[in-house]
Protein backbone atom coordinates (compact mmCIF):
# COMPACT_ATOMS: atom_id res chain seq x y z
CA UNK A 1 0.00 0.00 0.00
CA UNK A 2 0.82 3.39 -0.85
CA UNK A 3 -0.15 7.14 -1.36
CA UNK A 4 1.25 8.28 -4.43
CA UNK A 5 1.55 12.01 -5.29
CA UNK A 6 2.63 13.44 -9.17
CA UNK A 7 4.94 16.26 -8.69
CA UNK A 8 5.17 18.13 -12.07
CA UNK A 9 8.10 20.15 -12.52
CA UNK A 10 8.78 23.73 -14.57
CA UNK A 11 12.23 23.52 -16.53
CA UNK A 12 13.52 21.18 -13.67
CA UNK A 13 12.35 23.27 -10.79
CA UNK A 14 9.14 22.26 -8.64
CA UNK A 15 7.03 25.23 -7.18
CA UNK A 16 5.31 25.86 -3.84
CA UNK A 17 2.36 23.84 -4.84
CA UNK A 18 4.24 21.19 -5.37
CA UNK A 19 5.42 20.63 -1.50
CA UNK A 20 1.76 21.45 -0.63
CA UNK A 21 0.95 18.34 -2.45
CA UNK A 22 3.72 16.10 -0.96
CA UNK A 23 2.78 17.47 2.92
CA UNK A 24 -1.11 16.13 2.22
CA UNK A 25 0.27 13.38 0.45
CA UNK A 26 2.85 12.29 3.26
CA UNK A 27 -0.28 13.32 6.02
CA UNK A 28 -2.86 11.31 4.53
CA UNK A 29 -0.23 8.60 4.44
CA UNK A 30 -0.05 8.51 7.92
CA UNK A 31 -3.63 8.49 8.44
CA UNK A 32 -3.86 5.36 6.52
CA UNK A 33 -0.63 3.96 7.72
CA UNK A 34 1.25 3.62 4.85
CA UNK A 35 4.26 5.30 3.16
CA UNK A 36 3.81 8.44 0.53
CA UNK A 37 6.06 7.97 -2.59
CA UNK A 38 6.67 10.97 -5.16
CA UNK A 39 6.60 10.23 -9.12
CA UNK A 40 8.56 12.98 -10.93
CA UNK A 41 8.38 12.81 -14.89
CA UNK A 42 11.38 15.18 -16.73
CA UNK A 43 14.84 15.80 -15.94
CA UNK A 44 15.05 17.25 -12.43
CA UNK A 45 18.21 17.26 -10.51
CA UNK A 46 18.64 15.20 -7.83
CA UNK A 47 19.16 18.13 -5.36
CA UNK A 48 15.66 19.53 -6.37
CA UNK A 49 14.07 16.03 -6.01
CA UNK A 50 15.43 15.75 -2.58
CA UNK A 51 13.48 18.54 -1.30
CA UNK A 52 10.58 16.20 -1.07
CA UNK A 53 12.19 14.29 1.41
CA UNK A 54 11.58 17.41 3.69
CA UNK A 55 7.80 16.74 3.44
CA UNK A 56 7.52 13.64 4.57
CA UNK A 57 7.96 11.84 1.10
CA UNK A 58 9.70 8.86 1.80
CA UNK A 59 10.70 7.28 -1.93
CA UNK A 60 10.97 9.01 -5.47
CA UNK A 61 10.37 7.58 -8.79
CA UNK A 62 12.07 9.20 -11.32
CA UNK A 63 11.10 9.22 -15.02
CA UNK A 64 12.98 10.14 -17.70
CA UNK A 65 12.02 9.41 -21.64
CA UNK A 66 12.07 11.23 -24.79
CA UNK A 67 8.35 10.44 -25.51
CA UNK A 68 7.45 12.41 -22.36
CA UNK A 69 9.51 15.67 -22.96
CA UNK A 70 6.01 17.54 -24.24
CA UNK A 71 3.08 16.63 -21.20
CA UNK A 72 0.21 14.19 -23.09
CA UNK A 73 -2.21 13.06 -21.34
CA UNK A 74 -2.43 9.47 -22.46
CA UNK A 75 1.10 9.17 -21.97
CA UNK A 76 1.58 10.39 -19.18
CA UNK A 77 -1.74 8.32 -17.30
CA UNK A 78 -0.11 5.17 -18.93
CA UNK A 79 3.04 5.55 -16.42
CA UNK A 80 1.51 7.00 -13.61
CA UNK A 81 -0.82 4.18 -13.55
CA UNK A 82 1.73 1.37 -14.10
CA UNK A 83 3.34 2.65 -11.21
CA UNK A 84 0.48 2.98 -8.92
CA UNK A 85 -0.57 -0.56 -9.73
CA UNK A 86 3.16 -1.50 -8.95
CA UNK A 87 3.43 0.18 -5.63
CA UNK A 88 -0.20 -0.41 -4.86
CA UNK A 89 -1.35 2.74 -4.13
CA UNK A 90 -4.30 3.37 -2.38
CA UNK A 91 -4.57 6.89 -2.95
CA UNK A 92 -3.27 9.33 -5.83
CA UNK A 93 -2.78 13.09 -5.05
CA UNK A 94 -1.97 15.58 -7.93
CA UNK A 95 -2.44 19.12 -7.80
CA UNK A 96 -5.29 20.78 -9.15
CA UNK A 97 -3.83 22.36 -11.81
CA UNK A 98 -3.94 22.17 -16.35
CA UNK A 99 -2.03 19.29 -15.92
CA UNK A 100 -3.45 17.60 -12.99
CA UNK A 101 -6.92 18.47 -13.88
CA UNK A 102 -6.06 16.43 -17.15
CA UNK A 103 -4.32 13.18 -15.52
CA UNK A 104 -6.84 12.95 -12.96
CA UNK A 105 -10.13 11.78 -14.97
CA UNK A 106 -7.61 9.49 -17.28
CA UNK A 107 -6.29 7.89 -14.32
CA UNK A 108 -9.37 7.49 -12.80
CA UNK A 109 -10.93 5.54 -15.44
CA UNK A 110 -7.58 3.29 -16.52
CA UNK A 111 -7.27 2.40 -12.55
CA UNK A 112 -11.39 2.53 -11.72
CA UNK A 113 -10.46 4.97 -8.77
CA UNK A 114 -13.15 7.16 -7.83
CA UNK A 115 -12.47 10.97 -7.69
CA UNK A 116 -12.59 14.04 -5.59
CA UNK A 117 -11.09 16.87 -7.42
CA UNK A 118 -10.12 20.30 -6.02
CA UNK A 119 -10.58 19.15 -2.85
CA UNK A 120 -8.84 21.44 0.40
CA UNK A 121 -8.64 19.13 3.64
CA UNK A 122 -7.85 16.18 4.43
CA UNK A 123 -10.41 12.80 4.17
CA UNK A 124 -12.78 13.21 7.30
CA UNK A 125 -12.31 9.90 7.89
CA UNK A 126 -10.06 7.03 5.56
CA UNK A 127 -12.69 3.85 6.08
CA UNK A 128 -15.13 4.84 4.46
CA UNK A 129 -12.98 7.27 2.69
CA UNK A 130 -15.24 10.75 3.54
CA UNK A 131 -14.14 13.65 2.35
CA UNK A 132 -15.06 17.61 1.53
CA UNK A 133 -14.85 19.62 -1.69
CA UNK A 134 -16.58 23.14 -2.63
CA UNK A 135 -19.56 22.21 -5.21
CA UNK A 136 -21.49 25.48 -6.49
CA UNK A 137 -18.77 27.68 -7.48
CA UNK A 138 -17.71 28.16 -3.54
CA UNK A 139 -21.55 28.42 -2.87
CA UNK A 140 -21.46 24.94 -1.00
CA UNK A 141 -19.29 22.31 0.31
CA UNK A 142 -20.43 18.53 -0.41
CA UNK A 143 -19.02 15.77 1.97
CA UNK A 144 -18.74 12.54 -0.27
CA UNK A 145 -17.85 9.39 -0.28
CA UNK A 146 -15.08 7.69 -2.48
CA UNK A 147 -16.53 4.13 -2.64
CA UNK A 148 -13.66 2.60 -4.93
CA UNK A 149 -10.79 0.86 -3.60
CA UNK A 150 -8.36 3.19 -5.39
CA UNK A 151 -8.99 6.68 -4.92
CA UNK A 152 -7.60 10.23 -6.64
CA UNK A 153 -7.39 13.46 -5.46
CA UNK A 154 -6.58 16.90 -6.47
CA UNK A 155 -5.42 19.54 -4.16
CA UNK A 156 -6.83 22.99 -4.39
CA UNK A 157 -3.81 25.16 -4.37
CA UNK A 158 -3.15 27.37 -1.01
CA UNK A 159 -5.44 25.08 0.95
CA UNK A 160 -3.34 23.77 3.20
CA UNK A 161 -0.02 24.90 5.25
CA UNK A 162 3.46 23.39 3.81
CA UNK A 163 5.00 21.29 6.60
CA UNK A 164 8.13 20.44 7.01
CA UNK A 165 8.54 16.29 8.03
CA UNK A 166 12.51 15.64 7.10
CA UNK A 167 12.84 12.07 5.21
CA UNK A 168 15.66 10.48 3.84
CA UNK A 169 13.91 9.66 0.10
CA UNK A 170 15.34 7.00 -1.98
CA UNK A 171 15.53 8.42 -5.02
CA UNK A 172 14.68 5.21 -7.66
CA UNK A 173 14.81 5.82 -11.98
CA UNK A 174 12.43 4.00 -13.34
CA UNK A 175 11.87 3.08 -17.16
CA UNK A 176 8.26 3.47 -18.31
CA UNK A 177 7.20 0.75 -20.59
CA UNK A 178 5.45 2.78 -23.37
CA UNK A 179 5.62 -0.87 -25.71
CA UNK A 180 4.58 1.25 -29.51
CA UNK A 181 3.00 4.20 -27.64
CA UNK A 182 3.37 7.77 -28.91
CA UNK A 183 2.37 11.03 -28.58
CA UNK A 184 -0.55 11.98 -31.07
CA UNK A 185 0.20 15.97 -30.18
CA UNK A 186 2.84 17.88 -32.47
CA UNK A 187 3.65 20.64 -30.29
CA UNK A 188 4.67 23.69 -32.54
CA UNK A 189 5.56 26.31 -30.44
CA UNK A 190 5.42 27.34 -27.07
CA UNK A 191 5.25 30.87 -25.49
CA UNK A 192 5.82 31.37 -22.16
CA UNK A 193 5.65 34.67 -19.77
CA UNK A 194 8.87 35.83 -18.11
CA UNK A 195 9.42 37.61 -15.62
CA UNK A 196 6.16 38.18 -14.21
CA UNK A 197 4.57 36.23 -11.35
CA UNK A 198 2.07 34.07 -12.41
CA UNK A 199 -1.41 34.99 -11.22
CA UNK A 200 -1.98 31.33 -10.33
CA UNK A 201 1.02 30.85 -8.07
CA UNK A 202 1.13 34.81 -6.88
CA UNK A 203 0.55 35.04 -3.00
CA UNK A 204 -1.01 38.25 -3.33
CA UNK A 205 -3.44 39.49 -6.56
CA UNK A 206 -4.33 43.09 -7.09
CA UNK A 207 -7.58 43.09 -9.33
CA UNK A 208 -9.32 45.67 -11.25
CA UNK A 209 -12.91 45.96 -11.74
CA UNK A 210 -15.16 48.35 -14.00
CA UNK A 211 -14.88 50.87 -11.04
CA UNK A 212 -10.97 51.51 -12.12
CA UNK A 213 -13.38 53.46 -15.26
CA UNK A 214 -10.32 53.80 -18.10
CA UNK A 215 -7.48 51.47 -19.25
CA UNK A 216 -5.40 54.47 -18.44
CA UNK A 217 -5.94 54.28 -14.80
CA UNK A 218 -3.66 51.20 -13.94
CA UNK A 219 -0.49 52.57 -13.23
CA UNK A 220 -1.01 52.74 -9.26
CA UNK A 221 -2.73 49.46 -9.32
CA UNK A 222 -0.02 47.78 -11.53
CA UNK A 223 2.71 49.78 -9.29
CA UNK A 224 0.71 48.25 -5.65
CA UNK A 225 1.19 44.81 -7.14
CA UNK A 226 4.46 45.39 -8.05
CA UNK A 227 5.44 46.65 -4.63
CA UNK A 228 3.86 43.81 -2.96
CA UNK A 229 5.30 41.08 -5.38
CA UNK A 230 2.23 40.55 -6.35
CA UNK A 231 0.09 39.62 -9.87
CA UNK A 232 -2.50 41.75 -11.43
CA UNK A 233 -6.18 40.39 -12.06
CA UNK A 234 -9.34 42.03 -13.35
CA UNK A 235 -13.08 41.41 -13.84
CA UNK A 236 -14.79 39.59 -16.84
CA UNK A 237 -15.75 43.12 -18.52
CA UNK A 238 -12.78 45.16 -17.79
CA UNK A 239 -11.10 41.65 -20.28
CA UNK A 240 -14.01 42.14 -22.23
CA UNK A 241 -13.25 45.81 -23.10
CA UNK A 242 -9.58 44.71 -23.46
CA UNK A 243 -8.59 47.30 -20.96
CA UNK A 244 -6.33 44.53 -20.20
CA UNK A 245 -5.24 41.32 -21.13
CA UNK A 246 -7.54 37.85 -20.77
CA UNK A 247 -5.16 35.97 -19.33
CA UNK A 248 -5.85 38.73 -16.19
CA UNK A 249 -10.01 37.54 -16.09
CA UNK A 250 -11.00 35.36 -12.64
CA UNK A 251 -13.82 34.29 -12.09
CA UNK A 252 -15.99 31.57 -13.03
CA UNK A 253 -15.27 31.66 -16.60
CA UNK A 254 -11.86 32.55 -16.17
CA UNK A 255 -9.02 31.47 -13.97
CA UNK A 256 -9.57 30.56 -10.11
CA UNK A 257 -6.99 31.90 -8.00
CA UNK A 258 -6.40 31.31 -3.93
CA UNK A 259 -3.87 33.94 -2.87
CA UNK A 260 -3.33 34.77 0.40
CA UNK A 261 -4.67 38.31 -0.08
CA UNK A 262 -7.15 39.92 -3.04
CA UNK A 263 -7.69 43.07 -3.79
CA UNK A 264 -11.02 43.73 -5.48
CA UNK A 265 -10.70 47.62 -6.68
CA UNK A 266 -13.81 49.00 -8.22
CA UNK A 267 -15.38 45.13 -8.80
CA UNK A 268 -18.99 44.70 -7.57
CA UNK A 269 -18.95 41.31 -6.41
CA UNK A 270 -20.92 39.30 -8.62
CA UNK A 271 -21.42 35.46 -7.97
CA UNK A 272 -19.83 34.19 -11.02
CA UNK A 273 -16.24 36.81 -9.96
CA UNK A 274 -16.57 35.61 -6.57
CA UNK A 275 -17.12 31.98 -7.93
CA UNK A 276 -13.13 32.46 -8.71
CA UNK A 277 -11.76 34.35 -6.42
CA UNK A 278 -13.74 33.06 -2.89
CA UNK A 279 -11.02 30.96 -1.52
CA UNK A 280 -8.53 33.67 -1.04
CA UNK A 281 -7.78 34.05 2.43
CA UNK A 282 -8.00 37.61 2.61
CA UNK A 283 -10.60 39.41 0.18
CA UNK A 284 -10.13 43.43 0.12
CA UNK A 285 -13.09 45.43 -0.81
CA UNK A 286 -12.26 49.16 -2.30
CA UNK A 287 -15.79 50.93 -3.86
CA UNK A 288 -17.27 53.55 -3.73
CA UNK A 289 -20.55 52.36 -3.09
CA UNK A 290 -21.32 50.63 0.57
CA UNK A 291 -23.58 48.30 -0.26
CA UNK A 292 -21.66 46.54 -3.19
CA UNK A 293 -22.01 42.65 -2.60
CA UNK A 294 -17.84 42.40 -2.29
CA UNK A 295 -17.96 43.69 1.24
CA UNK A 296 -20.11 40.52 2.15
CA UNK A 297 -16.62 38.31 0.67
CA UNK A 298 -14.35 40.84 2.22
CA UNK A 299 -12.72 40.84 5.81
CA UNK A 300 -11.15 44.51 4.73
CA UNK A 301 -12.60 47.55 2.89
CA UNK A 302 -12.61 51.25 2.03
CA UNK A 303 -15.60 52.48 0.84
CA UNK A 304 -14.11 55.41 -1.65
CA UNK A 305 -13.15 56.11 -4.76
CA UNK A 306 -10.23 53.85 -6.11
CA UNK A 307 -8.68 57.03 -8.00
CA UNK A 308 -8.31 58.66 -4.73
CA UNK A 309 -7.30 55.54 -2.75
CA UNK A 310 -5.03 53.56 -5.15
CA UNK A 311 -2.13 56.13 -4.83
CA UNK A 312 -1.94 56.41 -0.96
CA UNK A 313 -2.29 52.95 -1.06
CA UNK A 314 0.99 52.99 -3.18
CA UNK A 315 2.75 55.66 -1.12
CA UNK A 316 1.61 53.61 2.73
CA UNK A 317 3.50 50.29 0.63
CA UNK A 318 6.64 52.66 -0.26
CA UNK A 319 6.66 54.03 3.50
CA UNK A 320 6.81 50.18 4.75
CA UNK A 321 9.06 48.73 2.52
CA UNK A 322 12.01 51.49 3.55
CA UNK A 323 11.01 51.53 7.07
CA UNK B 1 -15.93 15.74 -40.44
CA UNK B 2 -18.52 15.39 -37.49
CA UNK B 3 -18.78 17.41 -34.15
CA UNK B 4 -20.22 15.56 -30.51
CA UNK B 5 -20.22 18.58 -27.99
CA UNK B 6 -21.02 17.09 -24.67
CA UNK B 7 -23.40 19.75 -22.76
CA UNK B 8 -24.33 19.61 -18.57
CA UNK B 9 -27.63 20.99 -17.62
CA UNK B 10 -26.83 23.02 -14.69
CA UNK B 11 -28.68 25.66 -12.29
CA UNK B 12 -28.56 29.62 -13.95
CA UNK B 13 -25.07 30.64 -12.31
CA UNK B 14 -26.85 33.74 -10.09
CA UNK B 15 -28.92 30.84 -8.48
CA UNK B 16 -28.58 30.93 -4.66
CA UNK B 17 -28.59 27.26 -3.84
CA UNK B 18 -30.62 25.82 -1.24
CA UNK B 19 -31.06 21.92 -0.31
CA UNK B 20 -33.75 19.82 0.96
CA UNK B 21 -33.86 16.30 3.00
CA UNK B 22 -31.70 17.26 5.57
CA UNK B 23 -29.08 18.95 3.29
CA UNK B 24 -28.68 16.17 1.26
CA UNK B 25 -30.30 17.11 -2.05
CA UNK B 26 -30.21 20.09 -4.03
CA UNK B 27 -33.59 21.82 -3.90
CA UNK B 28 -34.77 22.52 -7.23
CA UNK B 29 -37.41 24.77 -6.70
CA UNK B 30 -37.47 27.82 -8.66
CA UNK B 31 -34.00 26.79 -10.54
CA UNK B 32 -33.45 27.71 -13.88
CA UNK B 33 -32.03 25.46 -15.58
CA UNK B 34 -29.44 26.49 -18.27
CA UNK B 35 -26.69 24.80 -20.69
CA UNK B 36 -23.36 24.69 -18.63
CA UNK B 37 -21.31 28.35 -19.87
CA UNK B 38 -18.44 26.02 -21.41
CA UNK B 39 -20.33 23.96 -23.44
CA UNK B 40 -22.20 26.59 -24.62
CA UNK B 41 -19.23 27.98 -25.78
CA UNK B 42 -17.69 24.82 -26.97
CA UNK B 43 -21.31 25.00 -28.94
CA UNK B 44 -20.89 28.30 -30.72
CA UNK B 45 -17.45 27.42 -31.77
CA UNK B 46 -18.51 24.13 -33.44
CA UNK B 47 -20.82 26.01 -35.08
CA UNK B 48 -18.87 28.97 -36.71
CA UNK B 49 -16.59 25.82 -37.97
CA UNK B 50 -19.72 24.21 -39.71
CA UNK B 51 -20.56 27.88 -41.04
CA UNK B 52 -16.50 28.30 -42.85
CA UNK B 53 -16.68 25.36 -45.96
CA UNK B 54 -13.44 24.95 -46.16
CA UNK B 55 -13.12 23.49 -42.06
CA UNK B 56 -15.06 20.30 -43.50
CA UNK B 57 -17.74 20.45 -40.68
CA UNK B 58 -20.36 18.41 -42.19
CA UNK B 59 -22.47 17.82 -38.60
CA UNK B 60 -22.94 19.27 -34.88
CA UNK B 61 -24.59 17.12 -32.71
CA UNK B 62 -25.02 17.43 -29.08
CA UNK B 63 -24.92 14.54 -26.39
CA UNK B 64 -26.43 14.52 -22.43
CA UNK B 65 -26.61 12.23 -19.97
CA UNK B 66 -30.24 12.90 -18.16
CA UNK B 67 -33.84 12.34 -17.80
CA UNK B 68 -36.77 13.46 -19.88
CA UNK B 69 -36.95 16.93 -17.66
CA UNK B 70 -33.95 17.97 -19.16
CA UNK B 71 -34.95 18.00 -22.75
CA UNK B 72 -35.75 21.61 -22.62
CA UNK B 73 -31.98 22.62 -22.16
CA UNK B 74 -31.48 20.28 -25.08
CA UNK B 75 -33.81 22.06 -27.45
CA UNK B 76 -32.21 25.00 -26.45
CA UNK B 77 -28.80 24.10 -27.61
CA UNK B 78 -30.44 22.37 -30.72
CA UNK B 79 -32.60 26.42 -31.48
CA UNK B 80 -28.80 27.56 -31.22
CA UNK B 81 -28.00 25.55 -34.06
CA UNK B 82 -26.81 21.67 -33.43
CA UNK B 83 -28.46 19.68 -36.20
CA UNK B 84 -29.39 16.78 -34.05
CA UNK B 85 -28.83 15.42 -30.28
CA UNK B 86 -28.12 12.13 -27.99
CA UNK B 87 -29.77 11.71 -24.72
CA UNK B 88 -28.45 8.30 -22.28
CA UNK B 89 -31.88 8.66 -19.87
CA UNK B 90 -30.37 8.09 -16.51
CA UNK B 91 -30.23 10.54 -14.22
CA UNK B 92 -26.36 10.51 -13.69
CA UNK B 93 -24.90 10.55 -10.04
CA UNK B 94 -21.15 11.32 -10.87
CA UNK B 95 -19.06 12.11 -13.37
CA UNK B 96 -18.23 8.59 -14.26
CA UNK B 97 -21.07 7.51 -14.57
CA UNK B 98 -21.67 10.35 -17.51
CA UNK B 99 -18.53 9.69 -19.02
CA UNK B 100 -19.10 6.04 -19.19
CA UNK B 101 -22.98 6.55 -20.47
CA UNK B 102 -21.27 9.07 -23.59
CA UNK B 103 -18.78 7.00 -24.26
CA UNK B 104 -21.39 4.10 -25.87
CA UNK B 105 -23.17 6.82 -27.56
CA UNK B 106 -19.85 8.04 -29.37
CA UNK B 107 -18.72 4.20 -29.78
CA UNK B 108 -22.27 3.68 -31.72
CA UNK B 109 -21.95 6.77 -34.01
CA UNK B 110 -19.25 8.50 -36.09
CA UNK B 111 -17.54 11.81 -34.70
CA UNK B 112 -14.29 12.82 -35.10
CA UNK B 113 -14.04 15.83 -32.74
CA UNK B 114 -15.55 15.56 -29.23
CA UNK B 115 -15.62 18.89 -27.19
CA UNK B 116 -15.92 18.46 -23.34
CA UNK B 117 -16.08 22.06 -21.35
CA UNK B 118 -13.70 22.90 -18.49
CA UNK B 119 -15.87 22.25 -16.08
CA UNK B 120 -19.18 22.19 -14.85
CA UNK B 121 -21.06 25.04 -12.84
CA UNK B 122 -22.70 23.06 -10.48
CA UNK B 123 -20.26 20.19 -9.32
CA UNK B 124 -17.42 21.87 -10.56
CA UNK B 125 -15.55 18.82 -10.93
CA UNK B 126 -13.68 18.89 -14.63
CA UNK B 127 -13.68 15.18 -15.03
CA UNK B 128 -16.10 14.33 -17.59
CA UNK B 129 -14.14 15.47 -20.75
CA UNK B 130 -10.49 13.43 -19.43
CA UNK B 131 -12.63 10.23 -18.47
CA UNK B 132 -14.15 9.87 -21.71
CA UNK B 133 -11.22 10.17 -23.64
CA UNK B 134 -9.76 7.39 -21.95
CA UNK B 135 -12.69 5.39 -22.28
CA UNK B 136 -12.33 5.95 -25.84
CA UNK B 137 -8.68 5.40 -25.85
CA UNK B 138 -8.60 9.08 -27.46
CA UNK B 139 -5.84 11.24 -26.93
CA UNK B 140 -7.36 14.13 -24.96
CA UNK B 141 -6.11 17.96 -24.99
CA UNK B 142 -7.11 20.15 -21.88
CA UNK B 143 -7.66 23.79 -21.41
CA UNK B 144 -8.04 24.31 -24.63
CA UNK B 145 -8.64 28.32 -26.22
CA UNK B 146 -8.27 27.68 -29.64
CA UNK B 147 -9.26 25.21 -32.13
CA UNK B 148 -9.70 25.35 -35.92
CA UNK B 149 -8.86 22.82 -38.68
CA UNK B 150 -6.65 22.94 -41.39
CA UNK B 151 -6.63 19.86 -43.67
CA UNK B 152 -8.34 17.24 -41.33
CA UNK B 153 -6.30 18.01 -38.62
CA UNK B 154 -7.24 20.42 -35.81
CA UNK B 155 -5.28 22.94 -34.91
CA UNK B 156 -4.84 23.72 -30.99
CA UNK B 157 -4.19 26.34 -28.71
CA UNK B 158 -3.48 25.27 -25.17
CA UNK B 159 -3.14 26.77 -22.07
CA UNK B 160 -0.24 26.29 -19.79
CA UNK B 161 1.06 27.32 -17.10
CA UNK B 162 2.12 30.78 -17.41
CA UNK B 163 2.20 30.26 -21.14
CA UNK B 164 0.62 28.91 -24.12
CA UNK B 165 1.41 26.22 -26.29
CA UNK B 166 0.00 25.56 -30.33
CA UNK B 167 -0.25 21.72 -31.06
CA UNK B 168 -2.06 20.16 -34.07
CA UNK B 169 -3.31 16.64 -33.66
CA UNK B 170 -5.26 14.46 -35.67
CA UNK B 171 -8.65 13.23 -35.36
CA UNK B 172 -10.75 11.53 -33.37
CA UNK B 173 -9.65 13.26 -30.54
CA UNK B 174 -11.63 14.75 -26.63
CA UNK B 175 -10.90 18.63 -26.34
CA UNK B 176 -11.61 20.55 -23.43
CA UNK B 177 -11.88 23.94 -23.77
CA UNK B 178 -12.28 26.85 -21.68
CA UNK B 179 -12.51 30.51 -22.19
CA UNK B 180 -11.14 32.43 -25.51
CA UNK B 181 -12.63 29.14 -27.33
CA UNK B 182 -15.73 31.77 -28.82
CA UNK B 183 -16.49 35.13 -27.85
CA UNK B 184 -20.04 35.58 -27.04
CA UNK B 185 -22.26 32.31 -26.88
CA UNK B 186 -24.73 32.10 -30.13
CA UNK B 187 -28.19 33.08 -28.97
CA UNK B 188 -31.14 30.90 -30.43
CA UNK B 189 -32.94 33.13 -33.45
CA UNK B 190 -36.88 32.80 -34.27
CA UNK B 191 -36.04 30.69 -36.97
CA UNK B 192 -33.71 28.14 -34.74
CA UNK B 193 -36.51 27.88 -31.92
CA UNK B 194 -38.99 27.07 -34.54
CA UNK B 195 -36.74 24.25 -36.51
CA UNK B 196 -35.38 22.91 -33.09
CA UNK B 197 -39.12 21.42 -32.86
CA UNK B 198 -38.36 19.41 -35.66
CA UNK B 199 -35.05 17.98 -35.54
CA UNK B 200 -33.66 14.73 -33.66
CA UNK B 201 -33.46 13.74 -30.29
CA UNK B 202 -32.32 10.07 -30.06
CA UNK B 203 -33.15 8.80 -26.81
CA UNK B 204 -30.99 5.52 -25.52
CA UNK B 205 -31.42 3.54 -22.56
CA UNK B 206 -28.56 3.84 -20.21
CA UNK B 207 -26.05 0.57 -19.44
CA UNK B 208 -25.87 0.78 -16.30
CA UNK B 209 -22.56 2.19 -15.08
CA UNK B 210 -22.08 2.74 -11.54
CA UNK B 211 -21.57 6.09 -9.88
CA UNK B 212 -18.31 5.30 -7.81
CA UNK B 213 -18.76 8.37 -5.49
CA UNK B 214 -21.60 9.53 -3.76
CA UNK B 215 -23.25 13.16 -1.80
CA UNK B 216 -23.37 12.44 1.62
CA UNK B 217 -24.69 16.40 2.65
CA UNK B 218 -24.11 19.62 1.70
CA UNK B 219 -23.61 22.45 3.90
CA UNK B 220 -22.57 25.90 3.68
CA UNK B 221 -19.01 27.49 3.10
CA UNK B 222 -17.98 28.83 6.43
CA UNK B 223 -18.91 32.06 7.30
CA UNK B 224 -16.18 34.74 6.70
CA UNK B 225 -15.30 37.43 9.07
CA UNK B 226 -17.53 40.84 8.87
CA UNK B 227 -15.74 43.38 6.95
CA UNK B 228 -13.72 45.78 8.67
CA UNK B 229 -14.22 49.44 7.58
CA UNK B 230 -10.70 51.42 7.00
CA UNK B 231 -11.57 55.12 7.31
CA UNK B 232 -11.54 56.65 3.45
CA UNK B 233 -9.30 59.66 5.01
CA UNK B 234 -6.62 57.37 6.41
CA UNK B 235 -6.46 53.99 3.82
CA UNK B 236 -2.85 54.01 5.10
CA UNK B 237 -4.01 52.48 8.17
CA UNK B 238 -5.42 49.23 5.48
CA UNK B 239 -1.83 48.32 5.12
CA UNK B 240 -1.24 48.80 8.70
CA UNK B 241 -3.90 46.42 9.71
CA UNK B 242 -2.08 43.98 6.56
CA UNK B 243 1.20 44.30 8.11
CA UNK B 244 0.15 43.51 11.89
CA UNK B 245 -3.15 42.29 11.84
CA UNK B 246 -3.55 39.85 9.65
CA UNK B 247 0.05 39.76 8.91
CA UNK B 248 -0.16 39.03 5.32
CA UNK B 249 2.11 41.85 4.02
C1 LIG C 1 -22.33 32.98 -17.39
C2 LIG C 1 -21.62 34.17 -16.83
C3 LIG C 1 -20.28 34.02 -16.46
C4 LIG C 1 -19.58 35.11 -15.93
N1 LIG C 1 -18.27 34.94 -15.55
C5 LIG C 1 -17.60 35.97 -14.98
C6 LIG C 1 -16.26 35.81 -14.54
O1 LIG C 1 -15.66 34.75 -14.69
N2 LIG C 1 -15.63 36.86 -13.96
C7 LIG C 1 -16.25 38.07 -13.79
O2 LIG C 1 -15.62 38.98 -13.25
N3 LIG C 1 -17.49 38.26 -14.22
C8 LIG C 1 -18.19 37.24 -14.81
N4 LIG C 1 -19.46 37.45 -15.25
C9 LIG C 1 -19.99 38.83 -15.19
C10 LIG C 1 -20.50 39.23 -13.83
O3 LIG C 1 -21.86 38.85 -13.73
C11 LIG C 1 -20.40 40.74 -13.61
O4 LIG C 1 -21.08 41.39 -14.65
C12 LIG C 1 -18.96 41.27 -13.55
O5 LIG C 1 -18.20 40.52 -12.62
C13 LIG C 1 -18.96 42.71 -13.13
O6 LIG C 1 -17.66 43.25 -13.26
P1 LIG C 1 -17.25 44.51 -12.39
O7 LIG C 1 -17.40 44.20 -10.96
O8 LIG C 1 -15.90 44.94 -12.86
O9 LIG C 1 -18.26 45.63 -12.90
P2 LIG C 1 -19.56 46.24 -12.24
O10 LIG C 1 -20.50 45.22 -11.80
O11 LIG C 1 -20.01 47.29 -13.17
O12 LIG C 1 -19.01 46.91 -10.92
C14 LIG C 1 -18.18 48.00 -10.87
C15 LIG C 1 -18.06 48.38 -9.40
O13 LIG C 1 -17.19 49.48 -9.29
C16 LIG C 1 -17.69 50.37 -8.32
N5 LIG C 1 -17.17 51.70 -8.65
C17 LIG C 1 -17.59 52.56 -9.61
N6 LIG C 1 -16.82 53.67 -9.59
C18 LIG C 1 -15.92 53.51 -8.61
C19 LIG C 1 -14.86 54.30 -8.12
N7 LIG C 1 -14.57 55.50 -8.63
N8 LIG C 1 -14.12 53.82 -7.09
C20 LIG C 1 -14.40 52.61 -6.55
N9 LIG C 1 -15.38 51.81 -7.00
C21 LIG C 1 -16.13 52.25 -8.01
C22 LIG C 1 -19.19 50.26 -8.44
O14 LIG C 1 -19.78 50.63 -7.21
C23 LIG C 1 -19.38 48.79 -8.76
O15 LIG C 1 -19.55 48.03 -7.57
C24 LIG C 1 -20.20 36.38 -15.78
C25 LIG C 1 -21.54 36.52 -16.16
C26 LIG C 1 -22.25 35.44 -16.67
C27 LIG C 1 -23.69 35.62 -17.05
Amino acid sequence: MSVIVYTENWDGLFKKQTFEIATYASKLAEMLNTDSIAISIGNVAEEELGKLGNHGIKQIISVTDDKLKHFDGQLYTKVIADIAVKESAEVLVLANNNCGKALAPRLSVRLQAAIASAVHELPESVNPFKIKKRVFSGNAVSLNELKTKTKILTLAQNSIDIEEMPEAAAIETYTPDLGDLVSAIEVQETEKQTGKVLLTDAEIVVSGGRGMKSPDNWAPLLELAELLDGATACSRPVSDEGWRPHEEHTGQTGKIVAPNVYFAIGISGATQHLAGVSSSKYIIAINNDKDAPIFEAAQYGIVGDAAKILPQLVEAVKELKSS
Amino acid sequence: MNILVCISHVPDTTTKVKFSENNTKLDTAGIQWVINPWDELSLTRALELKDDAASGVKKVSVAHVGLANTEPTIRKALAIGADDAYRVNAEAFDAHQVAAELAEVIKAGSFDIILCGIESSDYNGSNVGGMLAEFLGYPSVSGISHLGIEQEKVVITREIDGGKQQLTLPVPFVGIVQKGIAKEPRIAAMRGIMQARTKPIHVSEPKAADAQTSVLNFEPPEPRADCKFIDPENPKELITLLQNEAKVI
